[in-house]
């Protein structure tokens, strides 16, 4: 059970790496995404200021889900294959709690810090914790797969108390709640745009996705067919840790999506990577569409952040796996 | 003796064992055979009751695995799996002790700490006996589980690959006392093996096992032959007369 | 059938040990000499800092009626942590052994994520009188009632029928745990600052938080449930051997672990209801019993656990207090330490 992973089969990925499912998936996203462009409340047809107020809220916004949605099921997707391990994703291995360590430990001690900042020690933090959890990973044998996410959030609530501590001595613990809780509300023109950033990450992992999986078999396989082992641990963890500081800076937490998304994409379609890259950016972008426009509208004026939505949704979606798991032993 | 009467056992989706009949005699060592993921372990663990069954009826010494209280089997038979590994650290001898714990539910007669003295030195492990476990060679730390269900004074013992990374001379050791266990102490063995080789050369039957059915059981006389052995593993078997008896070449 | 002795092989035969050959958890009488500084040592600490907290600084001699009253009122914080340390040693103990993983701890199991919502949601829909409403005996019972309660019921679900797994229990466990803490983490966001500063006292376990009018359910609890935990040692240390040699030597295996289970369920729900939540001092303090104890058998691990979770409590309240006057970090201190611990312990770890 802990190998059975997505594969790569590249002789025929070439042929049905673009098919009319596919067309109808990008077809589906597409008209979410119109949707979201014209939900809200804000007048945008209305109003003599409808098409300033659609440019500067309704297209960043949309644009924001659609990045942050990809880069954050890919990046589920490059852990699950540098660990050969289904459960493993930024929630469950402390990435995401690094990230926010390393954005609450730049706001304290450079207050008036920059965006680039603040993305810059999340970012960094998210690659130290990331490094840190694939090394413990490495040295260990495990009997069973489970065993990762468990360690891997109890080592995200470690982290998680060093935050609470600072947040708790500089008195910024319910704005620490604020910023972690993931939630598209506040993007706007002029704030979104370092999330263009991911879309690197998107574009590296269709091209390098292959030898994360040759990685993920281990230090001698990946060796044995002229892989640099230890290079392709970095730009994957590297990658990781980009997708995760910059998306917790802008939007926040985003808790499951990587895990979910990628499972789903392979219960469906099977373990073929390559002809799954786009679908799982497809579902990232549909799933934290959805959990948002659910968010912008059950309480309408007020919102839900998609944090909510998504830790409740994810976590049911999570559990449902592990029951499938459990049947199939 | 051990019946297993039309047991039957599916997991997944494709896996499926059964259905089995076999009587398994008192005494002396039966060697479960056959090609990789026949069934051998899964039969072996249904036995001991550490797996259930779908179907069908398993009796040891006439009586029933599935009705019979776990805490009275456990005097009956004793079962040793491939991996071991222990989140505690223990001594050889501590481990050895826990084979009593049927008999003294962890309280340690003087009659306990003579039988568990003995185990241990029937495997060689008297000047062991205080070592960690992570302190031994794979040969010693299988030998110490094999003195573990020894130590359980049970008439069957069910040992599962226990050749398994174990290299020749220890693999031969190992053979020898279970051998010994079998003549000296009247114990029943049946032992899951990979080797057809070492079945033909210690066992007193060799079951052969085969997508999950019993295809061939008997005396090693009668399955080291060219045409059972071929038929069983799927691949070109001479046997030939070596020193020491029957010999399977395959390669 | 159990009279097949075991002959010993007369070639091998070699000199018999002068000493009786025993099999006791500690075999040497060096190993024997150390657990017992160790737990004096323990004692004389434990002893020393309950003395220092109920002395230290207490203006009046020691003796007179003025000195007993002051430290009378200070016996009560000495309880709660005498309390707390019995539940969160025994439980996580026993905890990491019937899962068979010493690198985990029973409280990240959804019982503080419960305990979390439930005083979150009485401020939000409440507002501050909501978390009045929730003290008082019969609320305490109702939280620690719905806690064991609904472990029993993911213990049950999850344990029984074909597909029992012990793993996915304690995933689903933390997942369910994680969606809980999301929905808290919502509420506290829309508290008015106030609110949430009141909260947050409840948010982190503090000895403070205990009421002496809880004491005639939580000591029985603690008592009843650590004791029958106690007296289940020698199944506990076979439960140590993984679930088959269990089953081989005759106990069963899941039955074991459901009792196991609800006793740590006890253990943690009241003190948890009691001081609020606690996350790394149980994994702290089992991972630091086992070192000092030398010893795999319960029977040893429990007191020197136990001892050792009172000593870490006290000491850090007694140095906090007296010497950086800060008794409102000690939790979080012992968190941060204990969480350094299990970073510590997990990368230096071969398998688990």
């Amino acid at each position: 059970m802990t190998t059975t992973l997505p594969t790569a089969t590249p002789s025929r990925a070439g042929g049905r790496l673009f098919d009319w499912r596919l067309l109808l998936g990008v077809l589906g996203v597409a008209v979410l995404l119109v949707v979201s462009l014209f939900t809200g409340q804000f007048d945008i047809f209305g109003d003599p200021d409808g098409a300033r107020m659609f440019a500067i809220t309704r297209i960043p916004r949309t644009l924001a889900l659609v990045l942050a949605g990809a880069a954050m099921s890919m990046c589920g997707l490059v852990m699950q294959l540098l660990t050969q391990n289904r459960f493993v994703e930024p929630t469950t291995t402390g990435t995401t709690e690094w990230a926010g360590l390393g954005l609450l430990g730049v706001m304290v001690l450079f207050p008036g810090a920059s965006i680039a900042a603040r993305m810059g020690g999340a970012v960094l933090a998210a690659f130290i914790g990331t490094f840190v959890f694939f090394l413990f990973l490495r040295r260990v044998s495990l009997k069973s797969s489970l065993i990762v996410p468990i360690v891997g959030i109890m080592f995200g609530a470690v982290v998680g108390s060093v935050s609470t501590f600072i947040a708790l001595q500089t008195d910024m613990l319910q704005s620490l709640g604020i910023w972690f809780a993931g939630s598209f509300t506040s993007v706007m023109r002029g704030q979104y745009e370092a999330l263009w950033i991911v879309a690197v990450v998107v574009v590296a992992v269709f091209l390098v996705a292959d030898r994360f999986t040759v990685a993920g078999l281990g230090k001698e396989v990946a060796t044995n067919v002229g892989l640099n082992y230890d290079r392709v641990i970095m730009l994957g963890t590297g990658l990781i840790a980009i997708a995760t500081g910059v998306v917790t800076v802008v939007v926040g937490n985003l808790p499951f999506l990587g895990l979910i998304v990628p499972n789903i994409v392979s219960m469906f379609r099977g373990d073929d990577l390559r002809s799954n890259l786009p679908w799982v950016c497809l579902l990232g972008i549909a799933i934290v569409t959805v959990c948002d426009l659910v968010g912008r509208t059950i309480i309408a004026p007020f919102e839900v952040p998609v944090s909510l939505i998504l830790g409740v949704v994810g976590a049911i979606v999570f559990i449902a796996l592990l029951l499938r798991q459990r049947r199939h032993g | 003796m051990i019946t297993l009467t039309n047991v039957r056992k599916s997991y997944g989706d494709e896996v499926t064992i059964g259905p089995v009949d076999l009587q398994i005699p008192t005494g002396g060592i039966t060697a479960l055979v056959g090609p990789n993921g026949a069934g051998k372990s899964t039969l072996l663990t249904m036995i001991g009751r550490l797996m259930g069954m779908d179907q069908g009826a398993i009796e040891i010494a006439g009586f029933d695995v599935a009705s019979t209280a776990s805490k009275d089997l456990a005097k009956i038979v004793s079962i040793l799996r491939q991996e071991n590994h222990f989140i505690t650290r223990l001594t050889v001898r501590q481990l050895v002790g826990f084979g009593r714990f049927p008999y003294s539910k962890g309280r340690l007669t003087q009659h306990c700490e003579d039988t568990i003295s003995k185990a241990i030195d029937f495997l060689e492990l008297t000047d062991l006996e205080h070592r960690y476990l992570d302190q031994l060679s794979g040969g010693q730390r299988q030998r110490a589980y094999v003195a573990m269900v020894l130590c359980q004074e049970t008439d069957h013992v069910l040992l599962d690959e226990p050749l398994n990374n174990l290299d020749m001379k220890h693999s031969v050791q190992m053979m020898r006392h279970l051998k010994r266990a079998a003549t000296e102490l009247g114990r029943t063995i049946i032992v899951v093996l990979h080797d057809i080789n070492f079945a033909g050369q210690y066992a007193d039957h060799i079951c052969a096992v085969k997508d999950g059915r019993v295809v061939e059981f008997g005396t090693p006389a009668v399955i080291m032959t060219d045409e059972v052995l071929t038929r069983v593993f799927d691949t070109d078997v001479q046997v030939i007369d070596g020193p020491n008896g029957a010999l399977a070449v395959y390669y | 059938m159990a009279e097949a002795t075991i002959a010993r092989p007369a070639a091998e035969r070699r000199t018999p040990p002068a000493r009786r050959r025993t099999s006791g958890a500690l075999p040497t009488p060096r190993a024997r000499r150390r657990y017992w500084i160790v737990l004096a040592i323990l004692i004389v600490l434990a002893t020393g800092f309950a003395f220092g907290l109920l002395a230290w600084d207490n203006p009046l001699p020691v003796g007179s009626d003025g000195f007993w009253r002051i430290a009378q009122m200070r016996a009560t914080s000495v309880l709660v942590m005498a309390i707390v340390a019995v539940c969160q040693a025994t439980a996580t103990v026993s905890f990491q052994t019937a899962t068979n993983n010493r690198i985990i701890t029973p409280s990240i199991m959804g019982f503080e994520s419960l305990y979390i919502a439930i005083q979150t949601s009485a401020i939000y829909f409440l507002g501050v009188t909501g978390l009045v409403a929730l003290t008082g005996l019969p609320q305490f019972v109702l939280q620690v009632a719905v806690m064991v309660g609904l472990s029993l019921l993911l213990y049950g679900w999850l344990l029984s029928g074909r597909y029992g797994n012990l793993q996915i229990m304690l995933l689903i466990g933390i997942i369910i745990g994680g969606g809980l803490g999301s929905i808290s983490t919502f509420m506290q966001r829309l508290l008015t600052p106030s609110d949430f500063d009141v909260l947050t006292a409840r948010l982190f376990g503090s000895v403070s938080n205990a009421d002496p009018d809880y004491f005639p359910v939580a000591i029985p609890l603690c008592v009843v449930a650590s004791v029958a935990l106690w007296l289940r040692s020698r199944r506990l240390n076979v439960l140590t051997l993984g679930r088959e040699a269990t089953i081989n030597l005759g106990l069963n295996h899941k039955s074991e672990i459901m009792k196991v289970l609800f006793l740590v369920s006890l253990l943690m729900a009241t003190s948890t209801a009691l001081v609020g939540p606690m996350t790394f001092l149980g994994f702290l303090v089992a991972t630091l019993a086992y070192q000092f104890a030398g010893s795999a058998d319960h029977r040893h691990i429990f007191p020197v656990a136990v001892l050792t979770g009172f000593v870490v409590l006290a000491g850090a309240y007694f140095i906090m207090k007296n010497v950086f006057y800060a008794q409102g970090v000690v939790s979080i201190i012992i968190e941060l330490v204990g969480g350094s611990v299990f970073l510590f312990v997990i990368l230096r770890k071969g398998r688990l």
